[in-house]
């Protein structure tokens, strides 16, 4: 708590401040900024479509709460969503609001009133302190947010940020101040799994911030004051002070009576949503801790930042208000860092798995714009991805957090299989399970008995991998079996997109049932499948094919031309698949090269009796250790971004082939069924030759069922035929965007790691 | 050693400009074309030279018996015999000379002309004025072996290799040259590692680039002319990243590569060195030890043995101070020389393979 109060003061220096808020160019940019970030904020499902059109993104995310629960809706959650809705209209936002808040009116008078009182001043700080030593993890963010937010009220320009923008760690406190408990809970029950819980353990938190608050207001006070002051002096607008502590005062008495309890609580659901993933993702504990370091490092460091996003608000309540700018200034100064300072901790941690957290916390629009900011290469990576997948939006299933079973050789790996969606089809549009690979193994039986024999190309789980496997159940941790569960979990999470990206395959209910039930049937018979066995099959497949098309006088070229054109870049991408790996093997080799060279320099510098010289050289091997972090980065991209994605192209020729395969069948039954329609009609002329009229009349019959057979099975052999035609195009067009996609990445990934390379070099030539 | 011009010499070309200028393969044997500024100012001496003519003047070094503490002088190292199509065991002795197409080995035989002609004393030799300007090759007929040879001390040599030094000076040095030479070998095999590496990786990125190629065809269908393009652009990225690693491996080899080989050598040239010098001085002591026990009949003739010894140890220890100094100072500039050039080597390539990615990846992105 006493970090938190130490914290609080705005890390930048105030002249920055002002310089920037005058930069109204910076300003609109930033506004845009923030406008996605509301989009982001808004339920996971919506928010790439947000992104596109910021205009629209207030109204949208209004719609999305609407959406998410229908169930929910409350008297309260009407005005919230007017307000939402209306972004673009300020006034009418701000009197829906204060309708609904009877609180905030009071408050926005009374600012008016009360300019002069010191006493107001304090008062303000104070609650602003306590809140801040009350929320254990996001306090300093949430406290400020709340003092923004309700200058922003005051204001009566953009109610809809209040509402929308903030995650909704962050969202639901502000609004409980703001407005009134009832859009909290509005928000709370909208993720419900999540704050509904926490509200009320919180309570007995309550004290302790109390008493801290009224400690803390000697020395913080007097800090904010300091600010305060220079704000003013900046802006020459002694308003300033006044306006930010009434509100906050009232705030302040709000909170003191019945709100109290609730924004404890939603505060304390910030901690709580964090230990969600924490929890899903053994590596988030570790980077967590990081994170605080991180962020504070940030804030004071890059100055930059916080400013431009602070701007971003400040230029709105400009735009609206030009009478009360500087109060609004001084706020969101605070607001701007507080917002930077949470944006980097969230994205920080999640910088692996944007899309897997989005669900359990709601905050993945800071993130994306911290990332933008801050950690750049692979938040933005994620971002572009995330865009690439902007217009096709509808489900992402992304697998994670492999966590061993079991000991002994009856253990074995399950996953967690997040979906995401906004497909009418699911009950939810997040929710998760548990599988464990024969889980997968067995929707892909199920599948491919449903519609292999219809010409669908059923996208293949990767193999089983024994020796991989047993590694991973002996538990040995070296970084192999590592490697090896980030290849299957990538090629599982890989497999499961393109099943649900797949229209078909989707509407099956096993797919369904896959991505929703909690238990699943332990799969059986899987074993045929895996490992050689599944490899065989496929050389099997291949083989029948090979076979049949000999006697299968082809009567399509497509045809003919296609499945020579699958073996020879089967053949390549075998070879690429091969070439690559020797690649990834040589980058290790590079690496621990590198890293013994490392060592060994170190030794030699320690040796050396000429002190620049065995400075110089124990650089060298700082430099080179860094080089060998660098080459085992580059190897591992090269394994997953190039190698694994060969891979699956080669199991997806796989499974083409299989697909031609089964039109081939197709074609073989209607080949047996016209030969045995042949063999009737012959019975039939030698029957009329014996003139036997009793068998001909059965013959006829035969004949006539047997002519229907062939229409049927020559109809069902076209649509295969069809289908397999319409799966291979799909697959080619899509081979292309995919593989496009997967270079730019790897080139940008490249890019990446020369530069670091280049500064690593850098580095030396001071010497 | 290397950077200092010394007056009186009678080295009739520039040491900076002695320049191994090429390496000929000619049958089974390797010839360097040297070619040497004259002082007088325009004009070249251009010869060529085997590694008999190098070693023949290694010899006639070792074997000036008349210059005073000779044996106290480091060496400047030849580098092992090189052929042309070495053995395993001849190319793990060359190490990262036996790479690039025998390149850094004439830079490492020009490195030791250099540091000859610049030495204050051998460059007086008047050998090394025929090795370096005589048209005719000098050393084609078999030189004596001298004791100085390095093959015959190993023998003779472990017993005295720990003996006690009556000075601390060269007890210590003796330590830390222990202890240099063997790190210093460590580090250099493992750079060589490390170069190899990225040599494969070069190599294997070529294949990458060659196999992506093999998926180009030539169709109408757009389909699969889009999936054309973007394997031939993945594949022009390969074989780029390909010349970078092999451009990085070169890098490697010419500037830190070098200097740590010649470091290498040069440290073994000192433990050389020292040895001789320990080698007189149980000579010395031994001679001490006569005189004093000799009968007096022979006490005067010991006397003068020990006398003459003690004489040409001091000398030795002078010399030996003198050059350990003088190594010492060289090998830090060489070092420095060697990273320095190293770090803008690798800068340079870096710029210019992100240059090279950038490009790579507007063309993919233009094709998206």
């Amino acid at each position: 708590m006493a970090t938190s109060s130490e914290r609080s003061p705005p890390p930048f220096p105030d002249s920055e401040e002002q310089d920037i808020l005058q930069d109204t160019e910076d300003e609109i940019g930033q506004q845009q900024q923030r406008d996605s970030d509301y989009g982001e904020d808004e339920d996971d499902e919506l928010f790439m479509s947000t992104i596109s059109d910021p205009p629209d993104t207030d109204t949208t995310p209004a719609v999305t709460s609407q959406n998410t629960d229908p169930s929910l809706e409350s008297p309260i959650d009407d005005p919230m969503m007017e307000l939402v809705s209306e972004p673009s209209d300020s006034k009418p936002a701000a009197d829906v609001l204060s309708e609904p808040s009877d609180e905030f009116e009071d408050l926005s008078n009374t600012e008016s009133d009360t300019n002069d009182d010191p006493m107001a001043k304090t008062d303000t700080t104070d609650d602003f302190f306590d809140l801040l030593g009350s929320e254990s993890e996001s306090k300093k963010a949430v406290a400020q947010m709340e003092v923004t937010h309700t200058a922003e009220i005051q204001l009566e320009k953009e109610v809809t940020p209040a509402l929308v923008d903030v995650m909704l760690d962050f969202s639901l406190p502000e609004t409980k101040l703001e407005d009134t408990v009832v859009v909290l809970g509005s928000d709370s029950n909208a993720k419900s799994d999540l704050s509904v819980p926490e509200t009320r353990p919180v309570e007995p938190l309550l004290d302790s911030p109390l008493k801290v608050e009224a400690k803390m207001q000697n020395a913080a006070v007097v800090d904010l004051f300091g600010d305060d002051e220079e704000g003013s002096d900046l802006f020459a607008e002694p308003k300033l002070s006044k306006a930010s502590k009434l509100p906050q005062k009232s705030l302040f008495e709000e909170v003191d009576n019945n709100l109290f309890p609730e924004p404890l609580g939603a505060n304390d659901k910030k901690p709580v949503t964090v230990s969600v993933p924490v929890g899903l993702e053994p590596k988030a504990i570790v980077t967590k801790a990081e994170v605080e370091v991180r962020s504070k490092a940030s804030v004071l460091t890059e100055p930059d930042d916080f400013f431009s996003e602070e701007t971003m608000v400040t230029e709105s309540a400009q735009k609206m208000q030009s009478g009360t700018t500087s109060k609004t200034n001084g706020l969101q100064e605070e607001e701007g860092d507080i917002f930077a300072e949470a944006t980097v901790e969230l994205s920080l941690d999640s910088p692996r798995n944007e899309r897997k957290r989005e669900p359990s916390k709601p905050s993945p629009p800071t993130a994306l714009s911290a990332a933008a900011g801050l950690s750049p290469p692979e938040a933005l990576e994620e971002l572009e991805e995330e865009e690439e997948d902007d217009d096709k939006f509808e489900i992402q299933v992304s697998v994670k957090a492999p966590e061993k079973v079991g000991d002994g050789m009856t253990a074995y790996m399950a996953y967690k299989v997040f979906t995401q969606t906004s497909l009418a089809m699911f009950r939810n549009p997040t929710f998760s399970v548990r599988r464990r690979y024969s889980d997968f193994l067995g929707l892909y039986e199920k599948l491919s008995e449903k519609h292999g024999p219809n010409g669908y190309i059923v996208p293949p789980p990767p193999e089983k991998n024994l020796l991989g496997m047993t590694k991973v159940k002996v538990g040995k941790e070296d970084s192999s079996s590592v490697d090896f569960l980030e290849r299957r979990r990538g090629a599982l999470e890989r497999y499961l997109q393109r099943v649900v990206c797949h229209p078909t395959l989707l509407q099956d209910p096993d797919v369904r049932e896959f991505l929703e039930r909690e238990e699943l049937p332990r799969a059986v018979n899987t074993q045929a499948l895996s490992g050689a066995g599944f490899l065989k099959m496929i050389n099997r497949a291949t083989d029948a094919v090979s076979k049949m098309t000999i006697k299968m006088n082809e009567s399509d070229v497509w045809f003919e031309d296609k499945l020579q054109e699958v073996e020879s870049s089967d053949q390549q991408f075998r070879k690429l698949h091969a070439l690559v790996e020797s690649l990834v093997l040589h980058r290790k080799e590079l690496s621990t090269n590198t890293a013994s060279f490392a060592k060994s320099t170190a030794m030699l510098g320690s040796a050396e009796d000429n002190t620049a010289l065995s400075r110089a050289l124990s650089q060298l091997s700082e430099v080179e250790d860094k080089m060998e972090q660098l080459h085992q980065d580059q190897a591992s991209n090269d394994a997953f971004g190039l190698a694994e994605h060969i891979a699956d192209f080669i199991r997806l020729l796989g499974a083409i082939r299989g697909s031609f395969d089964h039109r081939m069948k197709a074609w073989q039954r209607w080949q047996d069924a016209q030969s045995m329609l042949q063999k009737k009609r012959e019975a039939e002329a030698k029957l009329l030759w014996a003139n036997k009229p009793d068998k001909l009349q059965l013959a006829k019959e035969e004949i006539a069922e047997w002519e229907a057979k062939v229409t049927q099975y020559e109809r069902e052999f076209e649509r295969v035929s069809a289908t397999v035609r319409k799966e291979v195009l799909h697959f080619e067009k899509e081979r292309t965007q995919n593989f496009k996609r997967q270079i730019m990445k790897y080139l940008e990934s490249l890019l990446r790691s020369q530069h670091q390379v280049g500064n690593c070099s850098n580095f030396r030539i001071h010497h | 050693m290397m950077e200092e011009v010394k007056e009186g010499s009678v080295l009739s070309v520039q040491t900076n400009g002695i320049k191994v200028s090429e390496v000929v393969k000619d049958g089974d044997s390797l010839t360097f074309i040297i070619i040497s500024q004259k002082l007088s100012g325009t004009g070249e001496y251009h010869v060529a030279r085997t590694y008999d003519d190098f070693d023949w003047l290694q010899q006639h070094l070792f074997s000036q018996e008349e210059v005073p503490g000779i044996q106290g002088i480091i060496f400047p190292p030849l580098p092992a015999r090189a052929q042309v199509n070495p053995s395993a065991k001849v190319m793990k002795q060359l190490g990262l000379l036996a790479l690039g197409d025998w390149k850094p080995y004439g830079a490492a035989l020009e490195q030791f002309l250099q540091q000859v002609a610049s030495h204050s004393v051998l460059c007086k030799n008047k050998a090394l004025e025929d090795f370096l300007t005589s048209t005719e090759p000098p050393g084609r007929q078999k030189s004596k072996k001298n004791i100085l040879n390095r093959l015959s001390q190993a023998v003779e040599g472990l017993r005295k290799e720990g003996h006690k030094d009556v000075e601390d000076f060269f007890q210590n040095e003796r330590d830390l040259n222990q202890a240099l030479t063997n790190c210093t070998k460590v580090v250099a095999e493992k750079f060589l590692d490390v170069v190899q590496t990225e040599q494969k990786i070069s190599v294997a990125c070529g294949h990458f680039s060659a196999a992506l190629q093999m998926c180009v065809e030539s169709a109408e269908d757009p389909d699969k002319q889009d999936f054309s393009r973007v394997c031939k652009s993945l594949s022009e990225v390969f074989s780029s990243m390909g010349k970078h690693m092999l451009s990085v491996a070169e890098n490697d080899t010419d500037s830190l590569g070098l200097g740590l080989d010649l470091d290498s050598r040069y440290q073994d040239a000192e433990k050389e060195m020292l040895f001789r010098r320990t080698c007189k001085l149980v000579e010395l002591e031994a001679a001490q030890r006569n005189a004093e026990r000799a009968k007096p009949v022979k006490k005067a003739a010991m006397e003068e043995v020990k006398k003459t010894t003690e004489t040409e140890f001091n000398q030795i220890s002078v010399m030996a101070k003198q050059e350990i100094m003088e190594l010492k100072r060289a090998r830090v500039q060489w070092f420095q020389r060697a990273l320095v050039l190293w770090c803008e080597k690798q800068l340079v390539t870096a710029k210019k393979n992100t240059e090279q990615l950038n490009l790579h990846l507007e063309k993919v992105r233009a094709l998206a």
